[in-house]
């Protein structure tokens, strides 16, 4: 208590500016405030809706029950979405796993214009997904796609490739999409725990005879595995959730073949206007994203006391 | 003697030129020598030792081990094994898998890589002679300080290396330990005989473990010797004022420093043989540990000069601070050193 010390008879407001339990609360309430309101009220709203017969057209609230789990169940297309939103994260979070690592290793060597080279890795995660995705329409349009153009003169393929026009080519290129966008975040992440070894172990390790690649995965690896972890929760956090490569490169088609949770829920919920139906499939995201991030946490902390 | 470590004219330096951190250093070990490389923080001594173990490239200049020059091959080729100041093990391994690790590179004479079993004995055996066995299964965040450096060792020897390079192997332990650490770490080298550089900033590790000491100041090596040639006979003033505590007295006489040891002032009665006698104006005196420190200033050597004298416990003589006492130092035991230059000089007369 330096304050009052120094100001034995201050204000009543410095005196409340010393309470720590006054102090805590009155520092806390914005982020509380902040989360009630964006978070807590809509996933309230959304666990409501998605029992209720709410539709665009008519906002009064009945109590339905299951019936809009029943339905969405009986539909082909909930099951496809829930399936390629699995599918696109597992792949996507390997690759950005293993490109990263490859990334974050070309990060920390030590070259001329090293802070150029970061700078430019990380332009894909500056730019929004939205701007970005639009850019990879471009890319990849069935007849302007720079990449077929390529290919073409190249002699490697004859035709078209029709990249979002046929359902694996579809399923690739949204995946390419967010390996794209996530790869500079994961690298950047790992280079912290790479940054993070101490030198002395990384010489020991030099030392001790063993080659780059023991040297890897039994030294690297083990020692930055709380930082791979952070990035594969990212990942895939970021891949789970997102509804914009795939609402902006295909709408989830073609027919339904690249439609995820977040995708579907939007085109039933809000395009559809049925949003009792909307809210039941994005509830799905929850489940699923907190099983994760209590899976990953766990490792992350398992790892940590070593 | 053969050779197993040799730099000849090393030179090293950072940020393009701007730094030099090795400043033409010539060193050789004999087979089986410990060496130490002695100096204040920044002195060169770590770089010279990374150097040898190939961590960092020199600017110019050889470095040999075993015979070869070994410039541009990476540490695992130099069969050389280093334990750092930190200790840097491997914390997600255990203690046998910190040992065990550099096993796992290496080739029998046969050209084959040692299986499981032929490792674990060796890691076993490396274990025993530390006195560490019971620690196998431990993790290293849960071992002592003393403990680490055990394993540090351990994993160290566990290659048969042709060099130990130890960079202040003791710095991170508490003194009490250091003291029992610095005895156990030199009756092991005696016990395997291994070549080894040792890195200190500690005059009494120096002293008390080399065979030879470097003393290194500014990327050179000021003097070479065994610890009683560095003490009793320095090649400058730099070796003269950094080994000893408290540090040789220097009094500056006609382009000349005459330099003393504080021991050898000392009250006439117990100084024999050719001396000379200074009036020693004291000042205070301290209690260390038996022995008497008395600080003041004496003239007649030269200028009038703040020195200190350390006096035994069986030297009685009573004194008082604020008192001129006749002090006396054998002649035989004075150093000259060139004012400017500051090396050694033939002696000049300092008669009274």
């Amino acid at each position: 208590m330096s304050s009052r010390a120094t100001a034995p008879q201050g204000s009543p407001l410095r005196q409340l500016a010393d309470r720590e339990g006054f102090l805590a609360w009155a520092m806390l309430l914005p982020a509380v405030v902040y989360i009630v309101l964006v978070v807590a009220v809509p996933f309230g709203l959304a666990v409501a809706f998605a029992f209720s017969d709410v539709t665009a057209g008519d906002p009064s609230y009945d109590w339905v029950g299951l019936r809009n789990f029943a339905r969405i169940f009986e539909d082909p297309v909930f099951w496809k979405a829930l399936g390629n939103t699995f599918v696109f994260t597992a792949v996507s979070m390997a690759l950005i796993i293993v490109l990263g690592k490859v990334l974050a290793n070309i990060l920390v060597a030590d070259f001329h214009g090293k802070w150029v080279v970061r700078f430019l890795v990380l332009l894909p995660w500056t730019t929004p997904v939205a701007l970005s995705t639009v850019a990879w329409l471009w890319l990849y349009d069935s007849v302007y796609s720079p990449i077929d153009w390529v290919l073409r003169n190249l002699g490697l393929i004859e035709n078209h490739l029709y990249f979002l026009g046929r359902p694996e080519l579809a399923t690739a290129s949204v995946i390419a999409v967010h390996v794209w966008r996530l790869v500079p975040l994961a690298a950047v992440i790992m280079m912290v725990g790479l940054l993070g070894i101490p030198t002395d172990v990384q010489d020991a390790a030099k030392v001790d005879g063993v080659g780059f690649w023991r040297r890897m995965f039994e030294v690297t690896i083990p020692l930055t595995m709380p930082l791979i972890a952070v990035a594969a929760l990212f990942g895939a956090i970021f891949t789970f959730t997102d509804m914009a490569v795939v609402y902006i490169l295909t709408r989830g088609g073609p027919t339904n073949s690249t439609q995820v949770l977040s995708s579907w829920a939007f085109i039933v919920g809000i395009e559809g206007g049925d949003i009792g139906q909307g809210a039941a499939i994005a509830l799905f995201l929850f489940p699923l994203l907190l099983a994760a991030a209590v899976l990953i946490l766990r490792a992350v902390r398992k790892i940590e006391v070593f | 003697m053969t050779v197993a470590v040799e730099v000849r004219d090393l030179h090293k330096s950072f940020d393009r030129g701007r730094v030099h951190a090795i400043n033409g250093v010539d060193l050789a070990t004999g087979e089986g020598e410990y060496l130490v490389l002695l100096g204040p923080s920044g002195c060169g001594k770590t770089t010279l030792l990374r150097i040898i173990a190939g961590l960092e490239q020199p600017s110019a200049g050889e470095v040999l081990i075993g015979g070869s020059v070994v410039n541009g091959l990476p540490p695992r080729v130099r069969k050389i094994a280093m334990v750092f100041q930190s200790y840097a093990l491997y914390p997600h391994k255990t203690v046998l898998g910190n040992i065990v690790f550099p096993l796992k590179a290496q080739r029998l004479d046969n050209g084959q890589r040692p299986d499981k079993a032929q490792r674990r004995s060796k890691a076993e055996w490396s274990a025993e002679l530390l006195g560490i066995s019971h620690l196998l299964d431990r993790k290293p965040r849960q071992l002592s300080g003393g403990e680490r450096q055990r394993v540090a060792l351990a994993r160290a020897l566990v290659r048969d290396p042709q060099v130990f390079l130890l960079d202040e192997p003791l710095s991170n332990l508490d003194a009490k330990l250091r003291a029992t650490a610095r005895d156990e770490l030199r009756r092991f080298q005696q016990r395997v005989g291994t070549t080894t550089v040792y890195v200190t900033h500690d005059q009494a590790e120096a002293m008390g473990l080399g065979d030879r000491i470097a003393v290194m100041d500014a990327g050179t090596v000021r003097q070479l010797g065994p610890p009683a040639e560095v003490y009793d006979d320095p090649a400058d003033t730099f070796v003269a004022t950094f080994i000893g505590s408290p540090p040789m007295n220097l009094v500056p006489r006609d382009g000349v420093f005459v330099g003393f040891r504080p021991e050898h002032l000392l009250p006439p009665e117990y100084v024999s043989g050719a001396r000379i006698t200074v009036p020693f104006e004291v000042e205070r005196i301290e209690y260390l540990s038996g022995d008497r420190h008395a600080y003041g200033s004496v003239s007649r050597l030269g200028e009038q000069t703040r020195v200190v004298a350390r006096l035994p416990a069986t030297v009685t003589t009573p004194l008082a601070g604020g008192q001129t006492h006749e002090f006396a130092v054998a002649t035989r035991r004075l150093c000259f050193f060139d004012a400017s230059s500051g090396l050694r000089t033939d002696p000049v007369a300092v008669g009274a």
